[in-house]
Protein backbone atom coordinates (compact mmCIF):
# COMPACT_ATOMS: atom_id res chain seq x y z
CA UNK A 1 0.00 0.00 0.00
CA UNK A 2 1.20 3.20 -0.74
CA UNK A 3 1.99 5.12 2.63
CA UNK A 4 0.22 8.67 2.20
CA UNK A 5 2.61 11.71 3.04
CA UNK A 6 1.88 14.17 5.42
CA UNK A 7 -0.63 16.82 5.18
CA UNK A 8 -2.36 13.92 1.95
CA UNK A 9 -5.49 14.27 3.31
CA UNK A 10 -7.86 12.35 6.09
CA UNK A 11 -9.02 9.51 3.02
CA UNK A 12 -5.60 8.31 2.66
CA UNK A 13 -5.19 7.82 6.93
CA UNK A 14 -8.85 6.65 6.76
CA UNK A 15 -7.59 3.77 4.46
CA UNK A 16 -4.69 3.07 5.75
CA UNK A 17 -6.71 2.47 9.21
CA UNK A 18 -8.80 0.06 8.20
CA UNK A 19 -6.49 -1.59 6.35
CA UNK A 20 -4.74 -1.85 9.89
CA UNK A 21 -8.01 -3.21 11.14
CA UNK A 22 -8.39 -5.96 8.78
CA UNK A 23 -4.24 -6.97 9.61
CA UNK A 24 -2.04 -5.42 7.62
CA UNK A 25 0.60 -4.52 9.17
CA UNK A 26 2.40 -2.25 7.45
CA UNK A 27 -0.68 0.03 7.46
CA UNK A 28 -0.20 -0.08 11.16
CA UNK A 29 3.22 0.69 11.38
CA UNK A 30 2.82 3.93 8.70
CA UNK A 31 0.16 4.79 11.57
CA UNK A 32 2.12 4.60 13.96
CA UNK A 33 5.25 7.18 12.04
CA UNK A 34 2.48 9.69 11.63
CA UNK A 35 0.96 10.03 15.21
CA UNK A 36 5.13 9.84 16.04
CA UNK A 37 5.28 12.80 13.56
CA UNK A 38 2.97 14.89 15.41
CA UNK A 39 0.50 17.60 14.25
CA UNK A 40 -1.81 17.43 11.71
CA UNK A 41 -1.17 14.04 10.67
CA UNK A 42 -1.42 12.46 14.21
CA UNK A 43 -4.87 14.35 14.33
CA UNK A 44 -6.18 12.26 11.27
CA UNK A 45 -5.20 9.62 13.17
CA UNK A 46 -6.90 9.81 16.15
CA UNK A 47 -10.22 10.78 14.03
CA UNK A 48 -9.50 7.88 11.89
CA UNK A 49 -8.92 5.31 14.42
CA UNK A 50 -11.17 6.94 17.86
CA UNK A 51 -14.37 4.28 16.53
CA UNK A 52 -12.30 1.26 17.49
CA UNK A 53 -9.98 1.91 20.66
CA UNK A 54 -10.97 0.54 24.45
CA UNK A 55 -11.09 -2.82 23.54
CA UNK A 56 -7.36 -3.63 24.54
CA UNK A 57 -6.12 -3.76 27.92
CA UNK A 58 -3.23 -1.42 28.52
CA UNK A 59 -0.27 -3.33 30.30
CA UNK A 60 2.87 -0.96 31.60
CA UNK A 61 5.81 -2.66 32.36
CA UNK A 62 8.73 -0.35 33.91
CA UNK A 63 11.74 -0.69 36.08
CA UNK A 64 14.84 0.48 36.60
CA UNK A 65 17.85 0.07 33.63
CA UNK A 66 18.63 -4.17 33.49
CA UNK A 67 16.31 -4.96 35.92
CA UNK A 68 14.55 -7.51 33.19
CA UNK A 69 11.56 -5.29 31.41
CA UNK A 70 12.34 -6.33 27.92
CA UNK A 71 13.14 -10.05 28.91
CA UNK A 72 9.86 -9.66 30.85
CA UNK A 73 7.64 -8.21 28.00
CA UNK A 74 9.66 -10.83 25.35
CA UNK A 75 8.35 -13.91 27.81
CA UNK A 76 4.82 -12.71 28.66
CA UNK A 77 3.68 -11.71 25.02
CA UNK A 78 5.04 -14.57 23.52
CA UNK A 79 3.22 -16.87 26.22
CA UNK A 80 0.19 -15.07 25.03
CA UNK A 81 0.60 -15.21 21.56
CA UNK A 82 1.47 -19.37 22.20
CA UNK A 83 -2.35 -19.10 23.87
CA UNK A 84 -3.81 -17.31 21.25
CA UNK A 85 -3.82 -13.81 22.06
CA UNK A 86 -2.95 -10.80 19.79
CA UNK A 87 -0.34 -8.82 21.89
CA UNK A 88 1.42 -5.85 20.97
CA UNK A 89 4.51 -3.82 21.99
CA UNK A 90 5.78 -0.64 22.48
CA UNK A 91 9.02 -0.64 23.66
CA UNK A 92 10.16 3.11 24.63
CA UNK A 93 13.91 4.11 24.54
CA UNK A 94 15.77 7.51 25.30
CA UNK A 95 16.54 9.84 22.78
CA UNK A 96 20.12 11.47 22.83
CA UNK A 97 19.49 14.75 24.01
CA UNK A 98 22.55 16.37 21.89
CA UNK A 99 22.04 14.98 18.33
CA UNK A 100 17.97 13.67 19.37
CA UNK A 101 19.35 9.93 17.60
CA UNK A 102 18.53 7.13 19.22
CA UNK A 103 19.49 3.17 19.87
CA UNK A 104 16.41 1.57 20.07
CA UNK A 105 17.66 -1.57 21.72
CA UNK A 106 14.70 -3.57 23.36
CA UNK A 107 14.14 -5.53 20.06
CA UNK A 108 17.35 -7.54 21.51
CA UNK A 109 15.73 -9.60 23.80
CA UNK A 110 12.38 -9.88 21.73
CA UNK A 111 13.24 -12.47 19.07
CA UNK A 112 11.10 -15.23 20.45
CA UNK A 113 8.16 -12.35 20.67
CA UNK A 114 8.65 -11.50 16.79
CA UNK A 115 9.15 -15.12 16.16
CA UNK A 116 5.39 -15.68 17.87
CA UNK A 117 4.16 -13.30 15.54
CA UNK A 118 3.76 -10.26 17.94
CA UNK A 119 3.74 -7.19 17.00
CA UNK A 120 6.58 -4.54 18.25
CA UNK A 121 7.70 -1.18 18.05
CA UNK A 122 10.23 1.02 19.16
CA UNK A 123 9.64 4.26 20.05
CA UNK A 124 12.41 7.07 20.84
CA UNK A 125 11.25 9.63 23.32
CA UNK A 126 12.35 12.05 21.48
CA UNK A 127 12.70 14.89 23.92
CA UNK A 128 9.86 13.97 26.49
CA UNK A 129 11.06 13.32 29.82
CA UNK A 130 8.66 10.76 32.20
CA UNK A 131 9.81 7.52 31.07
CA UNK A 132 8.01 7.44 28.15
CA UNK A 133 7.56 9.35 24.52
CA UNK A 134 4.64 12.21 23.66
CA UNK A 135 3.34 10.21 21.30
CA UNK A 136 2.94 6.93 23.51
CA UNK A 137 -0.85 7.33 24.58
CA UNK A 138 -1.52 7.98 20.59
CA UNK A 139 0.04 4.95 19.62
CA UNK A 140 -1.47 2.82 21.68
CA UNK A 141 -5.04 3.78 20.46
CA UNK A 142 -3.79 3.27 16.52
CA UNK A 143 -2.68 -0.69 18.17
CA UNK A 144 -5.98 -0.97 20.25
CA UNK A 145 -7.70 -0.21 17.24
CA UNK A 146 -6.03 -2.41 14.83
CA UNK A 147 -7.49 -5.29 16.87
CA UNK A 148 -4.42 -6.19 19.35
CA UNK A 149 -4.58 -6.83 23.25
CA UNK A 150 -3.00 -6.61 25.04
CA UNK A 151 -0.53 -3.39 23.93
CA UNK A 152 1.90 -3.73 26.69
CA UNK A 153 4.12 -0.41 26.86
CA UNK A 154 7.71 -0.76 27.95
CA UNK A 155 9.25 2.41 29.59
CA UNK A 156 13.13 3.70 29.15
CA UNK A 157 15.03 2.68 32.40
CA UNK A 158 13.39 4.83 35.53
CA UNK A 159 15.18 5.75 38.30
CA UNK A 160 12.60 6.74 40.92
CA UNK A 161 10.25 9.49 39.88
CA UNK A 162 9.30 9.03 36.09
CA UNK A 163 5.95 7.43 36.57
CA UNK A 164 4.66 8.60 33.13
CA UNK A 165 3.16 5.03 32.21
CA UNK A 166 0.87 5.21 35.05
CA UNK A 167 -0.99 7.98 33.16
CA UNK A 168 -0.90 5.48 29.93
CA UNK A 169 -1.68 1.66 31.08
CA UNK A 170 -4.12 0.67 32.54
CA UNK A 171 -2.40 -2.10 34.94
CA UNK A 172 1.26 -1.02 36.16
CA UNK A 173 3.65 -3.65 36.59
CA UNK A 174 6.94 -2.23 38.26
CA UNK A 175 9.80 -4.63 37.88
CA UNK A 176 13.06 -4.94 40.50
CA UNK A 177 15.95 -6.89 40.27
CA UNK A 178 18.06 -8.62 43.66
CA UNK A 179 19.90 -6.11 45.00
CA UNK A 180 18.14 -2.86 43.96
CA UNK A 181 18.02 -1.77 47.65
CA UNK A 182 16.99 -1.50 50.92
CA UNK A 183 13.88 -1.10 52.67
CA UNK A 184 15.22 2.47 52.30
CA UNK A 185 14.83 2.56 49.43
CA UNK A 186 11.54 1.12 49.59
CA UNK A 187 9.70 3.54 51.80
CA UNK A 188 10.85 6.52 49.67
CA UNK A 189 8.72 7.88 47.39
CA UNK A 190 8.13 7.16 43.79
CA UNK A 191 7.79 4.63 41.48
CA UNK A 192 6.95 1.68 44.07
CA UNK A 193 4.08 3.93 45.08
CA UNK A 194 2.17 3.72 41.55
CA UNK A 195 2.29 -0.11 41.05
CA UNK A 196 -0.13 -2.20 40.55
CA UNK A 197 1.75 -5.56 40.58
CA UNK A 198 5.57 -5.51 41.56
CA UNK A 199 7.52 -8.61 40.09
CA UNK A 200 11.10 -9.85 41.65
CA UNK A 201 12.95 -10.81 38.42
CA UNK A 202 16.54 -12.77 38.02
CA UNK A 203 14.91 -14.70 41.03
CA UNK A 204 17.63 -17.36 40.16
CA UNK A 205 20.08 -15.31 42.08
CA UNK A 206 20.93 -14.31 45.62
CA UNK A 207 19.18 -11.73 47.12
CA UNK A 208 15.92 -12.39 45.07
CA UNK A 209 14.21 -12.87 48.85
CA UNK A 210 15.52 -10.03 50.53
CA UNK A 211 13.66 -8.10 47.42
CA UNK A 212 10.46 -9.70 48.06
CA UNK A 213 10.97 -9.34 52.08
CA UNK A 214 11.63 -5.54 51.54
CA UNK A 215 9.11 -4.94 49.09
CA UNK A 216 6.66 -7.06 51.48
CA UNK A 217 7.65 -4.30 54.19
CA UNK A 218 6.90 -1.66 52.37
CA UNK A 219 3.53 -2.56 51.95
CA UNK A 220 2.73 -3.95 55.09
CA UNK A 221 3.74 -0.20 56.42
CA UNK A 222 1.81 1.80 54.07
CA UNK A 223 -2.23 2.18 53.09
CA UNK A 224 -1.50 5.02 50.75
CA UNK A 225 0.08 3.29 47.79
CA UNK A 226 -2.75 0.66 47.29
CA UNK A 227 -4.26 2.42 44.48
CA UNK A 228 -7.86 2.52 44.39
CA UNK A 229 -10.37 -0.24 43.81
CA UNK A 230 -8.08 -3.02 43.43
CA UNK A 231 -6.09 -3.73 46.60
CA UNK A 232 -3.04 -4.99 48.08
CA UNK A 233 -0.39 -4.82 44.68
CA UNK A 234 0.77 -8.99 44.56
CA UNK A 235 4.15 -9.59 44.45
CA UNK A 236 5.43 -12.07 41.57
CA UNK A 237 9.06 -14.22 41.24
CA UNK A 238 10.08 -14.35 37.83
CA UNK A 239 13.44 -15.89 36.05
CA UNK A 240 12.14 -14.15 32.58
CA UNK A 241 15.11 -15.80 30.89
CA UNK A 242 13.94 -19.25 31.58
CA UNK A 243 10.68 -18.13 31.34
CA UNK A 244 9.76 -19.16 35.15
CA UNK A 245 7.14 -17.37 37.19
CA UNK A 246 5.85 -15.83 33.45
CA UNK A 247 2.56 -17.99 33.55
CA UNK A 248 1.50 -16.57 37.48
CA UNK A 249 2.91 -13.27 36.01
CA UNK A 250 0.19 -13.42 33.25
CA UNK A 251 -2.87 -14.44 35.67
CA UNK A 252 -1.41 -12.05 37.95
CA UNK A 253 -2.02 -9.08 35.16
CA UNK A 254 -5.80 -10.82 33.95
CA UNK A 255 -6.50 -10.87 37.65
CA UNK A 256 -5.64 -6.66 37.89
CA UNK A 257 -8.18 -6.33 34.75
CA UNK A 258 -11.13 -8.45 36.55
CA UNK A 259 -10.74 -6.34 39.52
CA UNK A 260 -10.47 -3.09 37.55
CA UNK A 261 -13.67 -3.76 35.63
CA UNK A 262 -15.51 -5.46 38.86
CA UNK A 263 -15.08 -2.20 40.76
CA UNK A 264 -16.10 0.14 37.62
CA UNK A 265 -12.08 1.46 38.28
CA UNK A 266 -11.12 0.85 34.75
CA UNK A 267 -13.42 3.88 33.25
CA UNK A 268 -12.33 6.21 35.76
CA UNK A 269 -8.37 5.14 35.22
CA UNK A 270 -9.03 5.94 31.64
CA UNK A 271 -10.96 9.20 32.43
CA UNK A 272 -7.59 10.50 34.34
CA UNK A 273 -5.53 8.89 31.36
CA UNK A 274 -7.21 11.52 28.76
CA UNK A 275 -6.73 13.98 31.10
CA UNK A 276 -3.33 13.52 31.59
CA UNK A 277 -2.85 13.38 27.90
CA UNK A 278 -4.25 16.89 27.31
CA UNK A 279 -2.39 17.94 29.89
CA UNK A 280 1.54 16.26 28.65
CA UNK A 281 0.42 18.02 25.34
CA UNK A 282 -0.51 21.24 27.11
CA UNK A 283 2.68 20.99 28.84
CA UNK A 284 4.62 20.65 25.17
CA UNK A 285 2.89 23.05 23.79
CA UNK A 286 3.95 25.62 25.93
CA UNK A 287 7.22 25.04 26.70
CA UNK A 288 7.75 25.59 22.43
CA UNK A 289 6.08 28.74 23.31
CA UNK A 290 8.78 29.05 25.83
CA UNK A 291 11.45 28.11 23.56
CA UNK A 292 10.33 30.65 20.75
CA UNK A 293 10.26 33.45 23.77
CA UNK A 294 13.33 33.22 24.83
CA UNK A 295 14.74 33.20 21.37
CA UNK A 296 13.07 36.40 20.27
CA UNK A 297 14.06 37.91 23.50
CA UNK A 298 17.68 37.19 22.16
CA UNK A 299 20.75 36.00 24.47
CA UNK A 300 20.13 38.18 27.68
CA UNK A 301 16.33 37.50 28.59
CA UNK A 302 17.25 38.39 31.96
CA UNK A 303 17.32 42.19 32.44
CA UNK A 304 20.51 43.41 34.83
CA UNK A 305 17.56 44.23 37.52
CA UNK A 306 15.43 40.94 37.35
CA UNK A 307 16.22 37.55 38.67
CA UNK A 308 15.89 34.49 36.58
CA UNK A 309 12.40 34.25 38.34
CA UNK A 310 11.17 37.47 38.15
CA UNK A 311 12.00 37.56 34.36
CA UNK A 312 10.51 34.04 33.90
CA UNK A 313 6.74 36.20 35.22
CA UNK A 314 7.59 38.31 32.99
CA UNK A 315 7.63 36.18 30.19
CA UNK A 316 5.04 34.46 31.06
CA UNK A 317 2.70 37.21 31.45
CA UNK A 318 3.42 38.26 27.56
CA UNK A 319 2.78 34.62 26.76
CA UNK A 320 -0.31 34.22 28.28
CA UNK A 321 -1.60 37.26 27.39
CA UNK B 1 10.68 21.33 19.07
CA UNK B 2 8.74 21.70 15.79
CA UNK B 3 7.71 18.10 14.14
CA UNK B 4 8.87 19.18 10.81
CA UNK B 5 9.49 15.37 9.89
CA UNK B 6 10.89 12.14 11.61
CA UNK B 7 14.25 11.19 11.87
CA UNK B 8 15.59 8.22 9.78
CA UNK B 9 14.75 5.14 11.38
CA UNK B 10 17.77 2.51 10.52
CA UNK B 11 17.15 -1.59 11.52
CA UNK B 12 20.38 -2.60 11.90
CA UNK B 13 21.36 -6.69 12.02
CA UNK B 14 23.63 -9.36 11.98
CA UNK B 15 22.09 -11.97 10.00
CA UNK B 16 22.81 -16.18 10.76
CA UNK B 17 25.36 -16.89 12.19
CA UNK B 18 28.22 -14.41 12.34
CA UNK B 19 29.31 -13.08 15.80
CA UNK B 20 31.13 -10.14 14.87
CA UNK B 21 29.20 -7.12 15.89
CA UNK B 22 31.53 -4.95 17.46
CA UNK B 23 31.49 -3.27 13.73
CA UNK B 24 27.62 -3.17 14.03
CA UNK B 25 27.81 -1.60 17.51
CA UNK B 26 30.58 1.48 16.24
CA UNK B 27 27.94 1.79 13.39
CA UNK B 28 25.07 2.21 15.60
CA UNK B 29 26.40 4.54 17.50
CA UNK B 30 27.87 6.63 14.45
CA UNK B 31 24.24 6.62 13.03
CA UNK B 32 22.81 7.70 16.74
CA UNK B 33 25.29 10.30 16.56
CA UNK B 34 24.16 11.94 13.29
CA UNK B 35 20.55 12.18 14.69
CA UNK B 36 18.95 8.55 13.40
CA UNK B 37 16.70 6.15 15.54
CA UNK B 38 18.36 3.12 15.37
CA UNK B 39 16.33 -0.12 16.06
CA UNK B 40 19.36 -2.14 16.60
CA UNK B 41 18.56 -6.09 16.44
CA UNK B 42 22.04 -7.72 17.03
CA UNK B 43 23.10 -11.14 16.59
CA UNK B 44 21.35 -14.39 15.00
CA UNK B 45 18.80 -12.65 13.16
CA UNK B 46 16.61 -14.64 10.99
CA UNK B 47 15.26 -12.91 7.90
CA UNK B 48 12.06 -13.29 8.80
CA UNK B 49 13.04 -11.63 12.02
CA UNK B 50 14.55 -8.66 9.61
CA UNK B 51 11.74 -8.31 7.85
CA UNK B 52 8.99 -8.44 10.60
CA UNK B 53 11.20 -5.57 12.11
CA UNK B 54 11.79 -3.50 8.88
CA UNK B 55 7.74 -3.64 8.72
CA UNK B 56 6.90 -2.98 12.28
CA UNK B 57 9.68 -0.67 12.72
CA UNK B 58 8.29 1.30 9.35
CA UNK B 59 12.22 1.59 9.22
CA UNK B 60 14.09 3.71 5.92
CA UNK B 61 16.40 1.58 5.94
CA UNK B 62 18.25 -1.71 6.50
CA UNK B 63 21.81 -2.45 7.37
CA UNK B 64 23.05 -5.80 7.67
CA UNK B 65 26.53 -6.21 9.16
CA UNK B 66 28.93 -9.28 7.68
CA UNK B 67 32.07 -10.52 8.83
CA UNK B 68 31.99 -13.85 7.55
CA UNK B 69 31.91 -13.94 3.79
CA UNK B 70 28.22 -14.80 3.99
CA UNK B 71 27.38 -11.76 2.12
CA UNK B 72 26.69 -13.24 -1.50
CA UNK B 73 24.77 -15.47 0.25
CA UNK B 74 22.84 -13.49 2.61
CA UNK B 75 22.77 -10.28 1.38
CA UNK B 76 20.69 -11.27 -2.04
CA UNK B 77 18.70 -13.61 0.44
CA UNK B 78 17.73 -10.80 2.67
CA UNK B 79 16.95 -8.18 -0.37
CA UNK B 80 14.68 -11.14 -1.91
CA UNK B 81 12.85 -11.70 1.38
CA UNK B 82 11.76 -7.63 2.02
CA UNK B 83 11.11 -7.92 -1.52
CA UNK B 84 8.43 -10.79 -1.40
CA UNK B 85 7.07 -8.61 1.69
CA UNK B 86 6.29 -5.86 -0.78
CA UNK B 87 9.22 -4.05 1.51
CA UNK B 88 10.81 -1.58 -1.34
CA UNK B 89 13.62 -0.50 1.72
CA UNK B 90 17.08 -0.05 0.25
CA UNK B 91 19.71 -2.36 2.18
CA UNK B 92 23.02 -1.23 2.58
CA UNK B 93 26.02 -4.06 3.82
CA UNK B 94 28.48 -3.42 6.07
CA UNK B 95 31.54 -5.27 6.98
CA UNK B 96 34.35 -7.82 4.65
CA UNK B 97 33.62 -7.72 1.27
CA UNK B 98 35.71 -7.89 -1.74
CA UNK B 99 35.48 -5.46 -4.56
CA UNK B 100 35.03 -7.98 -6.91
CA UNK B 101 32.11 -8.94 -5.02
CA UNK B 102 30.25 -5.36 -5.76
CA UNK B 103 28.66 -5.84 -8.80
CA UNK B 104 26.95 -9.35 -8.01
CA UNK B 105 25.25 -7.45 -4.90
CA UNK B 106 24.64 -4.58 -6.33
CA UNK B 107 22.73 -6.46 -9.50
CA UNK B 108 20.95 -8.37 -6.53
CA UNK B 109 19.31 -5.30 -5.65
CA UNK B 110 21.71 -4.32 -2.37
CA UNK B 111 21.91 -0.38 -2.28
CA UNK B 112 25.21 -0.05 -0.80
CA UNK B 113 28.45 -1.89 0.76
CA UNK B 114 30.26 -0.14 3.37
CA UNK B 115 34.40 -1.74 4.23
CA UNK B 116 36.11 -1.49 7.26
CA UNK B 117 37.75 1.59 6.13
CA UNK B 118 34.59 3.63 5.88
CA UNK B 119 34.52 7.11 7.73
CA UNK B 120 32.29 8.39 9.98
CA UNK B 121 30.93 10.86 7.43
CA UNK B 122 30.65 8.14 4.80
CA UNK B 123 28.64 5.71 6.64
CA UNK B 124 26.50 8.65 7.51
CA UNK B 125 25.86 10.03 4.26
CA UNK B 126 25.65 6.46 2.63
CA UNK B 127 22.83 5.94 5.11
CA UNK B 128 20.81 9.12 3.93
CA UNK B 129 21.52 9.27 0.52
CA UNK B 130 19.81 5.43 0.66
CA UNK B 131 16.64 6.58 3.00
CA UNK B 132 16.55 9.22 0.06
CA UNK B 133 17.18 11.94 2.87
CA UNK B 134 20.26 13.44 1.39
CA UNK B 135 21.11 16.26 3.51
CA UNK B 136 18.68 15.45 6.49
CA UNK B 137 18.71 13.47 9.85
Amino acid sequence: MEAPEPGAGSSAVAELAGASRSGDRRATARLLSLVERGGDPADEVASATQAHVGEAHVVGITGAPGSGKSTITNSLTTLLAEAGRRPAVLAVDPSSPLTGGAILGDRVRMSGASEAGVFIRSMATRGHAGGLALAVPGAVRVLDAAGFDPVVVETVGVGQVEVDVTAAADTTVVVVAPGWGDAVQANKAGLLEVADLFVVNKADRPGATDARRNLDLMLDLSTAITRPGTGRPSITMTTATEGDGIGELAAAVAGHLDLLCEGGELGQRREKRRIAEVRAHLEHLLAGAADEALTTEGLQPVQASESPMMAARRLARKLLG
Amino acid sequence: MVDTGLPIRVVLAKLGLDGHDRGLKVVARMLRDAGMEVVYLGLRQTTDNIVAAVEQEDADVVGISMHNAGHLTLGPLIVKALGEAGLAVPVVIGGIVPDADLPELEAAGVAAVLGPGASVEEVVTTVRSAAGRDGST
